[in-house]
């Protein structure tokens, strides 16, 4: 007992240990149990033998000395990975218990595996269904039943197939429950709502797209969830002013509210504003919102820190000055697509001492505007003026030199800004994090110098259609503190700025080289090598790209997507991938046309953590389909203008992936599955795609593919 | 027979007499009216315009006369021998003692304008006496002119019929008879109405005014809208809102059975009565080519012009309501027909009863039928029991209380149907065929229930499959004591409205 109680002292004092050697079985009268090393990350059990341990367990598991307490101290430190806690579990019987016992969190990949897992994890608190394309109203009753007590978050926001019964014995049984994600829930009605109203307790409450709910279903939920913080009724178009209002009314402790796309006028505003601690508040394309409207409100918000307007095609700089000026502790405002930014309404920001984020996207910006909202404004930290019109070098240089703290910029499209908005940028704002300028085409290689020169903070930089090329990215890798980087469509890189990259930026975890395609094998090498944290990375049309490449990729454990369309790889290289990089969830091999049935086997075979597939032009068959099916987390699935698959085949693998929730197939497969059969996907909440596009197999060069897409634009 | 309204003095009390003597038919306008000049068409005659004014009571006086149940209850000791007998054309007696009647009250009249001119210089100082007098002065000379008419009107044995007909026969004896003591018995000459109208005249424009109002307010409650009409409800309550102070008005009171009568409008000829002096006109036309004129067809002009209008409020004669004038805080009503609205929903039994929910009652059929409308559809019902035929009015009761909730009827028991059927379907799923089952079979039953707002039929949210659905909730959430509901738009889903759901869940 002593011993155990020093073993909680030991781990409780090591913060963040990577590994943690247990000896239990070293003979010494007084052991050190735990020894700490920072070399891995698993927890490793040092077990004399398996035939000692067999020999072992006969007589006395010496694990079973470990109380629970100590087993739990552990697991605390397992959250980051799953698959750390399944092996840990895997070690003995009372270590399978013990992590039965302590995990809160569960997300099934499918709902008829909830009732053995409810059994095994009696404790769960949250409950993520967001996997589970069809949820019945048994299952919910089950989980009503199983986590009576415990259950405090349930997530059906990607589930359907229940109705308002199941969500009524959720609600009622589990009195502890303080959070209901039911977005997309499209065909629940009032009396979903009614059920969800005996939830006494609820404080989160996600109802977005509930089109079906009415004022009569909110009313309900707002007498009866009156400790309601969060409550998003976004796209619940049957809802009007007076559930609102009464929301508002007796949800006094709402601290978020969304209700963007919800058809109300301004006559539940008053009512919304007076809630005492409303922090967070969304009324992006509420269109029944106009100027008038707004001015006429005179309630004012103390606590409002959150403004979203986005949208609001209604409503111009008078109606919201009105309302701004009833909200004087705004943090931050979003004005998404909104008309016009001129002085008006930039001169109506200088009230709001706290301003501390503005989003423009898509606006009209005039120079005289930026620079009054750069006088009216204290300090902000955070500015996007993506996709606005009217965005010149004067005016960005006069914000940013006002405005030194900003950490996040986005210039996404600005495309008159140049090298003279840069430096203004590089000069005044060293702390920048993130910067956005996708498409900021008069940038040249002495912007992209400055940025690495003076912004040594940043973590985030999106160079995506730049003017991009080896030399500046040799300047960008100066940003060591860089994890997402996106220099897609940058056609003058290649590896030699890749390899600066790959040097200079140790913590990348995401790296987007799409259409890039100067890049060869060379440089992903030089990544894979740099870049051990990389999680995401497309290489989509970097048509150099190899097997080689693949072959380093697989050294990056964490990579989850790869996105290699149009590459040179085959089956081999996809096999290496698959066997090394295990967290793989998202792929996409469309255009891999060496890529056949070799593959999916052995891809089948290791990724047995995939989500997501993109298989369109592939060289794969019913054979290789049909192993892949094997993986049971597949859930999105593309085929197009794959040669070798037949009807059968694919309606056997429809049959045989039973967790899929979206599939994209060619329209002239439409009528050659048995019907029955693809309604009985579509039943366990399969979402069919037929698309009909024309067989494409040349790729056509980047250059060209620029040209086409920028005249788009044109 | 327009033109005929302007009674010259001599000729009045000679009309009456002639028209004992002579049959209906055969009285041709030259022989109760005298001759009249076209200038003075009636709609510039005040005094012609008066009996238009005047012309309800005669209705349902003559009525009292000669409808056997007012005639026992009320008129039996001011008049000694009614006629028992409807059909007998007329009693020679009772027009006598009628006539003696007026002359008494013209008499009294006289003395009261004699009074006040005696007195003009003390109600210089004094305007609310002077206005009282007036008042009184009005309200006699209607009697008398209604009482002539009706005496008229007992020479035709064709309007007496009519009259009895159309009569709703309701009154208050007590009103009656109060109407009635204050009468004094005596006979008129027409010397004497002559005069008294020379005097009215002569008073100077106050008395002018006076009749006039009537004229005008003749003229407001026939002219548009008909009495039935109920467009104009929200003016039922007169004065709200403004806010004169008393005395800047001149107050009228309408007797009883003014404002009862169904007909505001009578034909001097015949005695038929019609609401609109439109249809009078039209009427006329069967008199004589004369009344076929352009000019005796022509809808009267308001003669506005002459003077300005002095504001006038009506009072209601009940008594200790607080639209009668004698109540501390006096609200005046605003134009006849908010006092016949007025008198009829506050002072009237409430005759009309909803065909549908059985409770409720109205003495306006005008609405009832805006009742009617709306009956049954009290979709919104809070958790209370309490049903709304408004949403708003439900959110702001749910808004109110605590604990109070909207209730959500409509698909209960379907969606109960359904998720029994998703866990049949689940407990034997497997084959395809079989799985399918469950999720499509309730997207669909889903999809058929209807929203309650999207329903057009007022009973359509309580489908035949939810009856019993009905009940449970009905028994479960509402208690059916009696919770306190003031509103009109508030019924009672244990009394009424429940007994209307079971019907319309056996449809």
């Amino acid at each position: 007992m002593a011993k155990s109680r020093d073993l909680c002292r030991r781990i409780d004092r090591s913060d963040g240990f990577a590994t943690l050697t247990l000896d239990l079985f070293s003979g010494s009268p007084n052991p050190n149990p735990c020894s700490y090393s920072r070399s891995a990350k698993r927890v490793r059990v040092s077990c004399a033998s398996p035939a000692a341990a067999a020999a072992e367990e006969n007589r006395s598991n010496p694990f079973d000395s470990l109380s629970e307490e100590v087993l739990f101290l552990i697991l605390d430190r397992l959250e980051s990975d799953p698959l750390d806690k399944k092996s840990f579990s895997l070690v003995c019987r009372s270590f399978y218990a013990a992590e039965s016992r302590h995990r809160r969190a569960l997300t099934p990949l499918r709902s008829g595996l909830l009732p053995a897992a409810l059994a095994r994890y009696p404790s769960v608190s949250r409950l993520d269904l967001s996997l589970c394309p069809s949820v019945t109203d048994a299952a919910l009753a089950s989980v009503g039943g199983a986590l009576r007590s415990s259950l405090r978050s349930i997530d059906l926001s990607r589930s359907r197939g229940f109705s308002y019964a199941g969500i009524e014995s959720v609600a009622v049984n589990c009195a502890a429950l303080v959070e209901i994600n039911l977005s997309n829930a499209t065909d629940l009605s009032d009396a979903a709502a009614a059920a969800i109203g005996r939830a006494r307790n609820l404080e989160k409450l996600w109802l977005a797209r509930c089109k079906m709910v009415t004022d009569m279903g909110i009313g309900c939920i707002a007498v009866g969830c009156q400790k309601l913080r969060l409550l998003c009724l976004k796209w619940c178009l049957g809802i009007s002013d007076l559930g609102v209002g009464l929301v508002a009314v007796k949800c006094k402790q709402l601290r978020s509210l969304d209700l963007s796309f919800v058809p109300i006028t301004e006559k539940c505003l008053p009512a919304v504003l007076q809630l005492p601690h409303l922090e967070d508040l969304a009324l992006v394309g509420c269109l029944s919102i106009d100027d008038e409207g707004l001015m006429s409100v005179k309630q004012e918000s103390k606590s409002l820190q959150v403004l979203d307007m986005s949208n609001c095609q209604h409503v111009n700089h008078a109606g919201f000055s009105s309302l701004l000026s009833k909200t004087p502790e705004l943090r931050e405002i979003s004005l998404a697509y909104y008309c016009k930014v001129t002085h008006s309404l930039a001169s109506s920001l200088q009230k709001l001492y706290n301003l501390q984020s503005i989003k423009l996207d898509g606006c009209e910006v005039t120079t005289s505007g930026l620079k009054t909202m750069a006088n009216s404004c204290r300090s902000l930290g955070e500015l996007s003026l993506s996709k606005c019109s009217g965005v010149t070098d004067e005016g960005l240089s006069f914000f940013v030199t006002k405005h030194k703290g900003l950490v996040k910029l986005d210039v996404t499209c600005c495309r008159n800004i140049t090298d003279l908005s840069l430096a203004s940028i590089t000069s005044s704002c060293t702390s920048l994090t993130n910067l956005s300028m996708e498409s900021c085409i008069l940038v040249s290689r002495e912007g992209f110098r400055l940025i690495g020169q003076h912004c040594h903070l940043l973590e985030e930089l999106d160079l995506t259609d730049n003017d991009l090329d080896d030399e500046g990215l040799r300047a960008i890798s100066g940003c060591h503190n860089l994890s997402v980087l996106k220099i897609g469509i940058c056609l003058k890189i290649s590896d030699e700025g890749l390899i600066h990259v790959a040097k200079g930026c140790p913590n990348l975890q995401e790296l987007d080289l799409y259409r890039s395609v100067g890049i060869t094998d060379i440089g992903v090498m030089a990544i894979a090598r740099g870049c051990p944290l990389l999680q995401i990375i497309n290489l989509s049309y970097c048509t150099e790209v190899t097997d080689y490449s693949l072959r380093s990729l697989s050294k990056c454990s964490n990579l989850n997507t790869l996105e290699i369309r149009g590459c040179q790889v085959s089956s081999s290289g996809l096999a290496v991938v698959a066997v090394g990089c295990r967290k793989l969830t998202k792929l996409d091999i469309k255009k891999c046309y060496f890529v056949d049935d070799a593959g999916m086997l052995l891809l089948a075979r290791f990724s047995q953590n995939l989500r997501q597939i993109n298989l369109s032009y592939c060289s794969v068959t019913d054979v290789g389909l049909l192993a892949l099916a094997s993986v049971s987390c597949l859930q999105n699935m593309t085929i197009l203008h794959s040669g070798g698959l037949t009807s059968n085949g694919l309606a056997a693998v429809l049959v045989a992936c039973g967790g899929l929730t979206k599939v994209k197939l060619h329209s002239s497969f439409k009528p050659l599955i048995p019907k029955p059969i693809l309604e009985h996907v579509e039943a366990r909440g399969c979402l069919f795609q037929w698309r009909d596009k024309p067989f494409q197999v040349e790729l056509e060069p980047s250059e060209v593919w620029k040209q086409q897409s920028q005249e788009m634009h044109v | 027979m327009v033109p005929e309204r302007r009674r010259p003095p001599e000729a009045s009390s000679k009309s009456s007499c002639s028209m004992m003597s002579e049959s209906p038919r055969n009285r041709k306008p030259d022989l109760p009216f005298a001759p009249f000049d076209s200038t003075n068409l009636w709609c510039g005659d005040r005094h012609g315009r008066s009996f238009l004014e005047f012309s309800p009571p005669l209705v349902t006086q003559s009525s009292g006369l000669f409808g056997p149940d007012r005639e026992t209850k009320s008129k039996k000791q001011h008049e000694p021998s009614p006629v028992d007998d409807p059909v007998m054309d007329w009693n020679p007696r009772l027009m006598l003692s009628n006539l003696s009647f007026l002359e008494q009250k013209i008499h009294q009249v006289q003395d009261i304008v004699r009074s006040i001119i005696s007195h003009e210089d003390q109600f210089l100082d004094q305007a609310n006496e002077l206005a009282a007098q007036q008042q009184l002065v009005t309200a006699d000379l209607t009697y008398i002119i209604i009482q002539l008419i009706s005496t008229a009107g007992t020479l035709l044995p064709d309007i007496k019929n009519a009259l009895l007909s159309t009569n709703p026969a309701v009154g208050r004896p007590g009103s009656n008879q109060k109407q009635h003591e204050i009468l004094p018995v005596e006979v008129a000459k027409a010397s004497q109405y002559d005069s008294l109208i020379k005097d009215l005249n002569s008073c100077g424009g106050k008395e002018d005014e006076l009749i006039k109002c009537s004229n005008n307010s003749g003229v407001e409650a026939s002219e548009p809208i008909p009495i039935e009409d109920h467009d104009t409800k929200d003016n039922d309550d007169g004065m709200d809102g403004e806010n004169l102070p008393p005395g800047s008005y001149e107050v009228l009171q309408l007797e009883e059975e003014e404002i009862l009568a169904p007909h505001t409008h009578f034909c001097l000829i015949c005695g038929k009565g019609f609401k609109r002096d439109a249809n009078l006109r039209m009427h006329m036309r069967g008199h004589g080519d004369e009344y076929k004129s352009p000019a005796a067809l022509a809808k009267p002009s308001k003669e506005a012009s002459i003077e300005p209008q002095p504001l006038r409020r009506y009072s209601c004669p009940f008594v200790g309501c607080k639209r009668n004038k004698e109540h501390k805080k006096f609200q005046p009503l605003k134009t006849i027909l908010c006092v016949k609205n007025h008198y009829k929903r506050s002072h009237c039994d409430k005759s009309y009863t909803c065909s549908r929910c059985r409770t409720k009652k109205f003495s306006i059929i005008a609405d009832l039928k805006t009742h009617e409308k709306h009956c049954g559809r009290d979709k919104w019902i809070c958790s209370c029991g309490t049903t709304f035929s408004r949403k708003d009015k439900l959110f702001g009761h749910v808004a109110l209380f605590q604990g109070h909730a909207p209730a959500i009827p409509m698909d209960d028991a379907k969606v109960l149907v359904t998720s029994d059927k998703a866990q049949v379907s689940e407990a034997s799923s497997g084959m395809p065929g079989n799985m399918g089952y469950n999720f499509s079979g309730n997207t669909s039953l889903d999809a058929q229930s209807p929203d309650i707002k999207g329903v057009d039929d007022g009973h359509g949210c309580f489908s035949p499959m939810t009856l019993d659905a009905c009940n449970i909730w009905g028994l479960a959430e509402f208690p059916h004591s009696a919770y306190e509901v003031s509103e009109s738009t508030f019924s009672f889903l244990a009394t009424g409205s429940c007994s209307s759901i079971q019907r319309n869940g056996e449809n």
